[in-house]
C-alpha cells in the first residue's frame, strides 16, 4: 500500500523520489519492521555498540520493551546500562563538551537518524568502513567521507581496505581510482553473519525513528475501509437528492 | 415528540427575535442559489474550508505540547510524535494539511482562470482570495520554522536574507524581521506568534469576507453565464438551485474522496518521499552547519526557481514578488468579453496551456540543485510565465471568442 501510494505520488510530482544527496551505489538494506526477533537483536547491538557515545534521547526504554515484546526484567538486565528507571529515555553519560574533545564533533542523537539518512544509507555506511591511516582514528567511510566516528563494529566485521585500479584520465595521466573494498583481517562474524547483524541494527534504527509506524499503517487500513463505506453512503445520498434536479 | 418539535421551533423563534439565525441560514445556504452545472473544479472552495478547519483544530492540539524555544522545539516535536497520545496522528494531519492546503488552493485558483471567475462582477472576490493566498504563503513559511530542523532553519535564513536585497534599508529590515543577527530563539518565538495567532486570525477574517463577497455577486459556473440574468416569476434564477441541500450533499461526497486521499498520505506516506516532510528536517537546526542542498517545500518551488533565474539578487526578489502578485491584476488584464474557457478562442487557450506547463516545470526546477542548463530553463519558463500576464490585454482582446449561450449547459 505504502509503496503504491508513493509510486502514484511520484508520478504526480514527476520527479525522482530520492532526488539529491544520497548519490548512487547505496546497498539495499532490505529491512522488515514486522520481524520482531530482528528488531530485538538490533536493539542489543544498538545499546552495546552505539549507546555509549550516541544517545537516542527521544526514545523511552519501556516503549521499546512494549513494542519489541521484551519484559521489564529482560530489558533492565540486558539493555539498560545507564539507568534502572524503566520510563527513562535512552540518554548517555558522555557530555557534549567531552565528546567534542574526543571526536572533534559531538556524536549526533540517533532517535530520528534513520528518517534523515534513510535505511539504505545507514546499511551502506556500516558496510563500508575501511582502514585509512591518514585519519585520526584510523578509519574512513565510503558514503561519509572523513567521518569522525571510529570503526566501532571492527571486531565483528574485521578490517577492510580499499583496492585501487590504475586508470588513464582525460589528460592521459595514469591515476589510482577506487575500485572496491576487500577484507584485510576477518572479524568474529562471517561476511554473511555481519550483513545480517547490520541489517538487524538498521531495522532497529528505522523502528527507532518512528516507533508508531507499523501501528499507523494498521490503523490506516481501517480508516480507509471506513471512509470507503462512508463514500458509498454519501454518494447514494447525493444521488437521491439530485434526482430532483434531473 | 410533537411537544419537543414545538419547543424547538419556539427556541428558534426566540433566537430569531434576537439574532438573524434563520435569515443567515437562508441567505448563505438554503436560499443561496448556485448554478446547477458546477463540475469537478467547483469542489475546491469547500475543500479549502475543510482543510482550514483541519489545520486550526490540529494546530490547537499541537500547540498544547509544542515548545517555541530553540533548545526545546525539536525535542518537543519528537515528544508529540512518541509520548503524546495520538500526537503522531495530529502532527501528520497538520504537516499533510499544509501541503493539501496548497494543492487545493492552487486548483481553486486555476478554476478561476479556467472559467474567468475573477471577471466583473467578481473582481473584489478574487482580490480577497489573492490576499488569502499571500497570507497562506506567509503562514506556511512561519510554520515551517517551528519544527526547528535543518531545513526549517536554513530555509528561514535564506528567505529572510532576501529582504536584505532591498536597497538602503535591506540589512536593517532583515535584522528587524529576525530580531537577531542570525535566525535564533528570538526569531522562532515571534514566528510562533505569527503562525498561531496573527495570520490565522487574518486568514479567517478574509475567508469570511471572501464568502460574503461571493454570496453578494453569486457564483460563476463552467459556462461563465450569469444565472441572475434569467430569473423566473418568483425571482429565483432559472438555472439556480439552493446550495443546501444540493451542494452540501455533493460537497460531502467530495470531502470524503478528499479524506480518502488525505488519509492515504497521513497513514501510509506522511513524508511523501521527502516532499511533505523533508529528510533534512529530521536533523536538528545547526546554525554552524549549512546543508548541502537547501530547497523550499514544493509549494514554493515555482517562485524559488524564478528567484534563482535572475542573476541580480534584488532583481530576483522583485521577479519573485511579481510572480505572486500579478494574479491580483487578472480581472483588469483580461480584456475578453467571454469568461469561460469553453467559449474562448485559441489564443487564451494556448496562453493558459503555456502558463500551466511553465508553472509545473518551474516547480520542478525549484527543487533541483541549480546547474547551467537548469538556470537557462528557469529563465525560459519564467519568461513564458510573465508573458502570460503581460501580453494578456493583447491576446484576450483580439481572440476569436465563441458566442456564449444565454443559459447554462446542463445534461
Amino acid at each position: 500500500m505504502t509503496r503504491l501510494i508513493q509510486i502514484l505520488c511520484g508520478f504526480m510530482v514527476a520527479a525522482p523520489l530520492w532526488a539529491a544527496g544520497n548519490g548512487p551505489g547505496l546497498m539495499d538494506a532490505k529491512i522488515d519492521l514486522s520481524d520482531q526477533a530482528s528488531l530485538q537483536r538490533g536493539a542489543r547491538i544498538f545499546v552495546n555498540y552505539c549507546l555509549s557515545c550516541h544517545a537516542a534521547a527521544y526514545m523511552r526504554y519501556n516503549r521499546l520493551g512494549e513494542d519489541l515484546g521484551i519484559s521489564d526484567d529482560v530489558l533492565k538486565e540486558n539493555l539498560m546500562f545507564g539507568t534502572d528507571k524503566i520510563g527513562s529515555t535512552m540518554t548517555i553519560a558522555m557530555s557534549k563538551a567531552d565528546a567534542e574533545q574526543y571526536f572533534g564533533v559531538a556524536p549526533p542523537d540517533l532517535s530520528v537518524i534513520a528518517r534523515a539518512r534513510g535505511a539504505d544509507w545507514l546499511y551502506t555506511f556500516f558496510m563500508t568502513f575501511y582502514r585509512d591511516p591518514s585519519r585520526p582514528l584510523g578509519a574512513n567511510n565510503l558514503v561519509f567521507k572523513d567521518v569522525a566516528m571510529p570503526n566501532v563494529l571492527w571486531e565483528l566485521q574485521g578490517w577492510q581496505r580499499p583496492v585501487y585500479k590504475q586508470k588513464t584520465n582525460a589528460k592521459g595521466n595514469t591515476v589510482n581510482k577506487f575500485d572496491h573494498l576487500e577484507y584485510e583481517t576477518t572479524g568474529i562474524l562471517s561476511d554473511k553473519e555481519y550483513k545480517k547483524t547490520v541489517q538487524d541494527l538498521v531495522n532497529f534504527m528505522v523502528y527507532l525513528g518512528e516507533p508508531i509506524k507499523l501501528k499507523r499503517q494498521m490503523i490506516g487500513t481501517w480508516v480507509m475501509v471506513y471512509l470507503l463505506i462512508l463514500l458509498v453512503i454519501v454518494y447514494l445520498l447525493k444521488q437521491e437528492y439530485w434526482r430532483d434536479i434531473r | 415528540m410533537k411537544t419537543v418539535v414545538k419547543y424547538l421551533y419556539g427556541f428558534r423563534d426566540w433566537i430569531d427575535a434576537r439574532f438573524p439565525l434563520t435569515k443567515q441560514w437562508n441567505e448563505h445556504l438554503a436560499k443561496y442559489y448556485a448554478p446547477k452545472n458546477f463540475n469537478f473544479w467547483y469542489f475546491f472552495g469547500s475543500l479549502a474550508l475543510v482543510v482550514l478547519v483541519i489545520q486550526i483544530v490540529t494546530g490547537i492540539w499541537l500547540t498544547m505540547n509544542y515548545k517555541p524555544a530553540a533548545d526545546l522545539a525539536f525535542a518537543s516535536v519528537e515528544y508529540i510524535m512518541r509520548d503524546v497520545e495520538w500526537g503522531w496522528w495530529i502532527r501528520y494531519m497538520h504537516s499533510t494539511g499544509s501541503s493539501a492546503f496548497f494543492i487545493v488552493i492552487y486548483l481553486h485558483m486555476y478554476r478561476g482562470m479556467l472559467y474567468g471567475s475573477y471577471k466583473q462582477p467578481r473582481e473584489l472576490l478574487w482580490v480577497f482570495g489573492m490576499f488569502i493566498y499571500l497570507l497562506l504563503m506567509a503562514e506556511a513559511f512561519f510554520g515551517y520554522l517551528l519544527p526547528w530542523g535543518q531545513m526549517s532553519y536554513w530555509g528561514a535564513q535564506v528567505i529572510i536574507s532576501l529582504f536584505a536585497a532591498v536597497p538602503v534599508v535591506g540589512d536593517e529590515l532583515a535584522l528587524w524581521i529576525r530580531g537577531d543577527f542570525v535566525v535564533s530563539d528570538v526569531t522562532l518565538n515571534r514566528f510562533f506568534a505569527f503562525h498561531v495567532i496573527a495570520l490565522p486570525l487574518l486568514i479567517c477574517g478574509l475567508v469570511v469576507a471572501h464568502i460574503l463577497a461571493l454570496h453578494e455577486v453569486g457564483s460563476n459556473n463552467p459556462d461563465g453565464v450569469e444565472i441572475k440574468n434569467n430569473k423566473g416569476a418568483d425571482g429565483i434564477p432559472l438555472d439556480g438551485i439552493p446550495f443546501h441541500p444540493y451542494y452540501t450533499v455533493k460537497d460531502i461526497v467530495a470531502t470524503v474522496v478528499f479524506l480518502i486521499i488525505f488519509a492515504a498520505v497521513v497513514f501510509f506516506a506522511p513524508e511523501m518521499g521527502g516532499y511533505f516532510l523533508e529528510h533534512a528536517n529530521f536533523v536538528p537546526a545547526d546554525p554552524l552547519k549549512t546543508p548541502d542542498h537547501i530547497a523550499p517545500v514544493w509549494y514554493f518551488t515555482p517562485f524559488y526557481a524564478i528567484l534563482r533565474a535572475v542573476p541580480n539578487q534584488l532583481g530576483g526578489v522583485v521577479a519573485m514578488g511579481m510572480a505572486t502578485t500579478l494574479f491580483f491584476f487578472l480581472p483588469w488584464l483580461d480584456r475578453s468579453p467571454v469568461k469561460s474557457i469553453r467559449y474562448r478562442g485559441w489564443k487564451y487557450k494556448t496562453a493558459l496551456a503555456a502558463f500551466t506547463v511553465s508553472f509545473l516545470v518551474l516547480g520542478w526546477l525549484g527543487m533541483q540543485a541549480s546547474t547551467v542548463t537548469y538556470t537557462w530553463m528557469s529563465r525560459f519558463f519564467a519568461t513564458v510565465y510573465f508573458l502570460f500576464f503581460l501580453l494578456m490585454p493583447y491576446y484576450t482582446s483580439t481572440d476569436n471568442d465563441k458566442i456564449v449561450p444565454d443559459r447554462v449547459n446542463y445534461p
